[in-house]
């Protein structure tokens, strides 16, 4: 891998950092005290996750008849939290093994924390996952296992087994590719490591790195064949998820747009999550140089064009039910926009259609504010997507006499909330603990040793006389 | 060779080879003192070593894990002495007779190792059983009646309890005190022959026999007698506010009768000739919700209607005409005419409990020749006897302290009655109270002494429900708790032999020819046909003295009235602590677990009442002259504008958990005309909202059908007529081939049933809608109860379901406006259920395999590898899959049957009980496929038609529902749809093509297409 950077291009990281500010600004947060507002928003995560436990614990205790669900909306907050949280959770992938590929050098300093965020994320799904099964604890069911019961096998044609199949392997390529960039930096921490225990941990899980040439030849090696890997799981797990409603009969799901319309909005969500967790990092770890404007406004654009396709596959299923002239699927349609969901209809519109419209201007897209405030509200609006789909076209299918509503109960709004409690005990941790950004790889695309500046030696040197072991690393690079 | 090994020794010891030494050699620390020589014991860890102690450690940790995982013991103790007739996982089946006060059914009871588990028809008379008689099963197990015979209160025992009671009689009788046996009307002759005998020693003593649902004035206006109505003779029907087919009389036969003439036949030389049914009334009843023509009245306006009705036939045969006030009342004319035409079958019914009404409406019967057809002649229907005068003398009695002492017999008028509260107050003044109901009810509360009767399973009876016919019980089980049948108290207290079974047998024996044995044949079928022992002549009526009366006390008004009606499940309240009853969604509102107050949509407007939203309504306060009650409101589309109607049933206070404080009590509400107890009230009648917010539990909120033909197929007759398969919808689709019908175009290679391929009709012309499937289903698939805040959540369980749908004046473009009902809508009843699809989307979509498709076209779930992801009933179009949200057995938050042992012996053996998170559906009776499949493979032959048959189809009174295997080409399923495939079959939205095995049969009305037409125009005119 060449990090080439176009000397037109704005510096991807600003402030004039050398190699050696690098490695102090990122690892100031790991081998610190932590922060008074880590502690804060650590024991607001902690406090949200034991409220959301006992929630949890209690459903599963008790049933989840404590769920507002009913004999005709089936699923409801937990699929749609479950698909949420997928969605969310592919950014990371997207921007660590795409842009990876498409040699995109500004995502180097998010994709560390888009990835983290990515597994973060889809635990919490595959927390949905075991949550909404009547019984949890038959989990394994739902896995081609040998069993004791002859050929009692799963069933290939539900798309719920490819769903168990799509979220276990994106899980696990996700954690392996994460895991393997962490690798470098895991080193760095190591060789800086004042104390036993953290000599010993970070030596243990950064496998003896050296930093070898060869080392660092095989890591480029694996990384590219995991980004391979990975590229098409980008496209496959929510097309996947997609086909639990695609494949169905029910007015509103079934339809073929599904799988392009859901990764859009998959992507469009995480795009959303990793710049609210960004620009959250930025101010309270002081990393302005390293995620810029540039990051945000890059960010900003993608989420103009995913959740325009997203608003075009919008009106294109209003446009399909009106011309397909099924009754079911027109009346479906009707109801969403005008029927008693019609708040969340509109919820979903306004936020995933017209919000991110305001990105056109670039003052906004710069914004930092702005930004911030439109990627919750995107989220919102990606998790109102979902209810809508889920529950405004269960609510009311084919027989008019089975037509009910739904409402939460505290335990839907408790389950919901100890995702996020999950989500953000696991989030702090890891921006506790793990450097938040890829040092090695932010190094590398560094103007101060790009290719523009051809004077190596002289760059050579002055790393030697900062930090010798980094610079080694990068130069290796 | 020599062996040149070295050797080494461990000691001196070893090599002197010393005893000791070798004694120890293989152990590991050769000279530790063995255990042997301490005498310890590892276990008391006196003397172990570390080895042992791992040991010890080792079986300890697998003890405790295995002991911790071991599930809970539950013994089942075999027969030491097995029961002749008993064989374990073998049914028993019993003649008996279902009797509670005046309803009386003949049974068949379906035992399993000694318990009643099912209820059906016995075929010998008539297999139309209701709802409530499906349900009476489980009055059997309930563990809430009472469990001894109780003095002031306190458990005694029998003889101290006959001792003081027969003390306390013959003081009373030897001071010449009246004695008065009060009851519901006893349709068993020996029972009313104990009474006799009650009297005979007790001279001074009176039965006095009331009704809560009393009919009273039908009987006097007919000579002290029902008539024996026969719907199936009548070409044209006019009932005036009776719901023959949900509450009145005899609905169950009633409806089997009314069903005969609403039997269509697609084939050329088939049947297409329908009866046309009118129904004038206040509430709208099941009755109502299945006539061709409705109007309603309010209930001052009942006399009226059925006086105008009389001059309007009058008129038409040449009778003298008679001057009453007018009414403005649709149809009336019209029904007129239909009436004459069809002169000599046609029936007029009236629900009126007014003398003189009834009167007029015996006279309109004779100007029709009704008698002798429609009305069968010399033969009487038993099941109301009540007089409502005699109770209210009685209670004067009571209340100027003539009474010396009281039995009441099975019943509890102080709930029940309209002056019970009167009643109930003033029992204090009588010295000698008894009570045989089965609980400490209402009445029985206020009684000394409670000497409980057994439940009807546990009885010896006989019953006459028309006269006639006799019908006789049999125990099926010996008494559950220390209950005595009322008939045996009776005995006793008369001084004679308590030995009810044998008073019976001795009756019967002497009165069969044939004695002892034809009493015993009797017993096993159940049924005896006699000579009517009554006569019956076409009464005589004053019809102007009835006339003068109905103009005094009918009065058109523009004030709000009450009407007091009764719903198809609750009945008069008395099953009121079954919770399969509290669970019944009654047939029209489809609400239960309460009584609500139901006004037409004009009247909540006027009253300043919002429309209720989903299950959310307002409460409020219905008063009159004082008294008042308070509960929630509902809409009910085709009530009378300016009335309100509520259910009695309810508001019961001593029934137990599942009847206590739900509803209100509306009997104090009746009022009285001519002395009869009317089931209305045009008094001061106040409705007016409280301010407080309230749900009414139900199991559909949307009434309308949303003008989806593929859902619901209906048509005129006249149209039927020309076409066979006008109404029906069969979409097609434009392929490269032409059109096609959309169910031809199929992505799926379908199923290959080489056996038997069972299937479903079902004929949405002949349902009623009554639920005695529903309930039929219920006990026979251990469906569970879930109360009334899960079916508030919507997450009731029946696997059968009645979908009910009103018709909307709205156009079909119209979406908002097709979600409202018309003013006085057509219905139509849906029965819905599993629907075995061949191609079926919820087997696609399950992860785990837990809901495969048979050999034999079942769509089976295997309750054991379901996981709960609800996919299946996501994906199911009709909505029939049922979760178990929560475990509903053995839970205390579900306190019903399934929380306690002796509710639980109700549990069909034959089902699985379902556990928590797990899916569950109709399995079209899979149990009984595989028991018929079984007895024919035994005697080697394959299942016979009619041999294999779901419960919902066995329990249906109409027999809409038609059961049976579609690969048998003689199989009466076979020959229906071989005919209605091209008439009136059709699929529930087939042409999403998911081919469902079961057949609905199109709605055919008897009505005219420009009336059809023009009505809904006037009404929409009056809408907007």
């Amino acid at each position: 891998m060449s990090h080439v950077v176009s000397p037109i291009r704005e510096k991807l990281v600003s402030g004039g950092k050398s190699y050696h500010d690098v490695t102090q600004d990122i690892c100031r947060q790991v081998e610190g005290a932590p922060t008074k507002e880590w502690k804060i928003a650590f024991g607001i995560s902690c406090v949200i996750f034991t409220y959301g436990a006992y929630c949890l614990g209690y459903t599963w205790w008790q049933g989840i008849g404590v769920w507002g669900l009913n004999k005709t909306v089936g699923w409801a907050w937990d699929i749609t939290n479950f698909v949420w949280w997928v969605g969310i959770g592919h950014a990371g992938t997207l921007i660590s093994a795409v842009l990876l590929l498409f040699r995109q050098k500004w995502r180097t300093s998010i994709n560390r924390s888009a990835e983290a965020m990515t597994i973060f994320a889809v635990l919490c799904a595959a927390s949905f996952i075991l949550a909404h099964m009547g019984r949890p604890w038959l989990f394994h069911w739902a896995l081609p296992l040998p069993n004791t019961f002859g050929s009692l096998w799963v069933n290939f044609n539900s798309p719920l087994v490819w769903d168990v199949f799509a979220i276990s392997t994106y899980l696990s390529v996700s954690l392996v590719f994460w895991y393997m960039g962490l690798v470098p930096d895991l080193a760095t921490i190591r060789d800086r490591a004042q104390t036993k225990a953290s000599k010993f941990w970070y030596g243990l899980f950064s496998l003896g790195w050296t930093g070898s040439a060869k080392t660092w030849a095989r890591y480029e090696y694996v990384s590219l064949i995991l980004a391979g890997i990975s590229t098409p799981l980008v496209l496959s797990v929510h097309t996947i998820v997609s086909m639990d409603f695609a494949t169905s009969v029910i007015p509103g799901w079934h339809t073929t747009i599904f799988p392009p319309y859901f990764v859009a909005g998959a992507i469009f969500s995480g795009f959303a999550m990793v710049q609210t967790l960004l620009l959250v990092t930025r101010v309270t770890f002081k990393l302005e140089d390293y995620i810029t404007i540039e990051h945000i406004e890059m960010m900003n654009i993608v989420i103009t064009v995913t959740g325009s396709i997203v608003g075009i596959a919008y009106l294109t299923e209003f446009f399909i039910a009106w011309y397909s002239g099924v009754e079911y699927e027109s009346y479906c349609f009707v109801n969403r926009a005008t029927g008693p969901y019609w708040w969340a209809y509109w919820m979903m519109m306004t936020c995933n259609v017209i919000s991110p419209q305001v990105f056109w201007f670039k003052k906004v897209r710069q914004s930092i504010l702005l930004s911030f405030v439109i990627s919750v509200v995107v989220n919102i609006g990606m998790w109102f997507e979902r209810f809508v789909i889920i529950v405004s076209s269960l609510h009311r299918d084919y027989l008019p006499s089975s037509w009910a509503m739904f409402s939460p109960t505290r335990y839907d709004i408790g389950d919901y909330l100890f995702s996020f409690g999950l989500f953000f005990t696991l989030f702090f941790l890891f921006a506790k603990f793990l450097p938040v950004i890829n040092m090695f790889e932010v190094k590398a695309v560094m103007k101060g040793v790009s290719t523009k500046y051809p004077k190596k030696q002289v760059a050579h040197k002055q790393i030697e006389k900062e930090d010798t072991k980094i610079g080694e690393e990068v130069s290796e690079s | 060779m020599e062996n040149t090994k070295k050797r080494y020794w461990r000691g001196i010891e070893e090599l002197k080879n010393e005893p000791d030494f070798v004694k120890n050699a293989h152990r590991e620390f050769g000279d530790a003192p063995s255990a042997d020589a301490k005498g310890g014991e590892i276990f008391d860890g006196t003397d172990s070593n570390r080895r042992d102690f791992l040991k010890v450690l080792g079986f300890g940790v697998s003890a405790v894990s295995l002991a911790a995982c071991q599930a809970p013991v539950k013994n089942t103790i075999p027969y030491l002495n097995k029961p002749d007739d008993v064989e374990p996982t073998i049914a028993n089946w019993y003649a008996s007779t279902y009797i509670d006060g005046g309803d009386c059914s003949p049974i068949l009871v379906k035992t399993r190792e000694g318990r009643p588990v099912k209820i059906e028809g016995n075929g010998v008379f008539n297999t139309a059983l209701s709802a409530r008689v499906h349900a009476s099963l489980l009055s059997l197990y309930d563990n809430e009646k009472l469990k001894s015979p109780q003095i002031a209160g306190k458990p005694a025992d029998w003889k101290a309890v006959d001792g003081e009671i027969m003390a306390g009689l013959a003081k009373i009788a030897a001071a010449g005190g009246q004695i008065r046996i009060v009851s519901n009307t006893i349709v068993s002759p020996t029972t009313k022959k104990v009474i006799g005998d009650f009297i005979s020693k007790y001279p001074t003593a009176k039965h006095i026999t009331y009704d809560a649902n009393s009919l009273s004035g039908l009987i006097t206006a007919n000579g002290g007698i029902l008539p024996n109505y026969n719907f199936a003779n009548a070409k044209t029907i006019v009932s005036v506010g009776a719901d023959f087919l949900g509450t009145w009389i005899s609905p169950a036969i009633f409806s089997s009768q009314w069903a005969k003439n609403r039997k269509l036949d697609s084939s050329k030389e088939g049947n297409k000739q329908m009866s046309r049914h009118y129904q004038f009334e206040t509430i709208m009843s099941t009755t109502g919700a299945n006539a061709d023509y409705r109007a309603t009245y309010k209930p001052s306006q009942e006399g009226l209607v059925v006086a105008a009705l009389y001059n309007a036939v009058a008129a038409k045969v040449g009778g003298t005409t008679i001057s009453s006030p007018a009414v403005k009342v649709e149809n009336i004319e019209k029904a007129a005419t239909d009436l004459v035409a069809s002169k000599g079958a046609s029936l007029v019914v009236s629900g009126s409990n007014d003398a003189e009404v009834q009167k007029v409406v015996v006279a309109i019967n004779s100007l029709l020749g009704a008698y002798g057809s429609t009305i069968t002649s010399g033969s009487s229907l038993n099941y109301r006897q009540g007089d409502d005068a005699s109770m209210s003398s009685f209670i004067s009695e009571v209340k100027s302290g003539q009474v010396g002492a009281v039995i009441f017999y099975n019943a509890n008028p102080v709930y029940n009655h309209p002056k019970g509260a009167e009643l109930g107050e003033a029992l204090s003044k009588v010295a000698l109270t008894i009570s045989t109901n089965d609980r400490a009810d209402e009445t029985g509360i206020l009684c000394k002494y409670n000497t409980p009767d057994s439940h009807y399973l546990e009885s010896w009876n006989d019953a006459e429900p028309q006269s006639g016919t006799y019908s006789f019980s049999q125990p099926t089980i010996s008494t559950i708790f220390l209950t005595r049948q009322a008939q045996s108290s009776l005995l006793k207290w008369a001084g004679q032999n308590a030995d009810y079974a044998a008073y019976l047998a001795a009756n019967w024996s002497s009165k069969l020819s044939g004695g002892y044995s034809a009493w015993s044949k009797a017993l096993n079928d159940g049924v005896v046909q006699m000579t009517p022992s009554s006569s019956f002549n076409v009464p005589q009526t004053g019809l102007q003295d009835a006339i003068a009366s109905i103009a005094k006390n009918y009065k058109s008004s523009d004030k709000l009235e009450l009407a007091i009606y009764e719903k198809v499940g609750m009945g008069t309240g008395s099953q009121a602590n079954n919770p399969w009853l509290q669970e019944f969604p009654e047939p029209v509102s489809k609400a239960c677990w309460a009584n609500y107050a139901t006004v037409s949509l004009a009247t909540a407007k006027k009253l300043g009442l919002a429309q209720e939203v989903e299950l959310d309504t307002l409460e409020v306060e219905v008063s009159i002259d004082g008294k008042s009650v308070k509960l929630p409101f509902l809409v009910q589309p085709g009530q009378a504008d300016d009335t309100v109607a509520i259910a009695i049933g309810y508001g019961r206070t001593k029934a137990g958990k599942s009847a206590d404080g739900v509803g209100v009590n509306i009997y104090p509400f009746a009022s009285f005309v001519n002395g009869n107890i009317s089931f209305s009230n045009v008094g001061n009648v106040q409705v007016k909202a409280t301010g407080e917010q309230a749900q009414i539990a139900r199991t559909q909120t949307h009434n309308t059908v949303m003008a989806r033909e593929a859902v619901v197929q209906e048509t005129v007759l006249s149209e039927y007529q020309k076409n066979v398969k006008a109404g029906r919808y069969e979409p097609t689709i434009l392929t490269a081939e032409g059109k096609k019908s959309a169910m031809d175009v199929s992505l799926w290679n379908g199923h290959k049933y080489n056996n038997h391929h069972w299937g479903m009709v079902i004929d949405l012309n002949s349902c009623t809608g009554c639920g005695s499937c529903v309930v039929s289903c219920t006990s026979e698939n251990n469906v569970p109860v879930v109360g009334r805040q899960e079916v508030i959540n919507r997450r009731e369980m029946h696997w059968l379901r009645i979908d009910r749908y009103y018709s909307s004046d709205a156009q079909a473009e119209d979406l908002s406006g097709l979600e409202k009902a018309s003013a006085n809508p057509e219905v139509v009843f849906q029965p819905m259920l599993c629907q075995h699809c061949n191609n079926a989307p919820c087997e696609t979509v399950c992860p785990v395999l837990a809901t495969t498709h048979s050999t034999e076209g079942l769509n089976q779930m295997t309750y054991n590898r379901c996981i709960g992801t609800r996919y299946c009933a996501n994906n199911c179009p009709y909505k029939v899959r049922r979760f178990n949200w929560f475990r509903y057995f053995q839970t205390d938050d579900f306190d019903f049957n399934l929380n306690n042992d002796l509710g639980r012996m109700v549990l069909n053996p034959d089902v699985t009980v379902r556990s928590r998170g797990v899916m569950e559906k109709c399995s079209f009776c899979v149990q009984r496929i595989q028991a018929g499949k079984l007895e024919a493979k035994k005697e080697k032959r394959r299942p016979k038609d009619g041999e294999i048959i779901t419960a919902c189809a066995q329990s249906c009174p109409t027999n809409a529902i038609t059961f049976g295997d579609k690969n048998d080409p003689e199989s009466a399923i076979s020959k229906i749809l071989a005919i209605e495939k091209e008439g009136r079959a059709f699929g529930v939205i087939e042409e999403i093509n998911v081919s469902p095995n079961i057949s609905y049969l199109v709605k055919v009305r008897n009505k005219d297409r420009a009336a059809v037409k023009e009505e809904a125009k006037v009404e929409h005119k009056e809408h907007s």
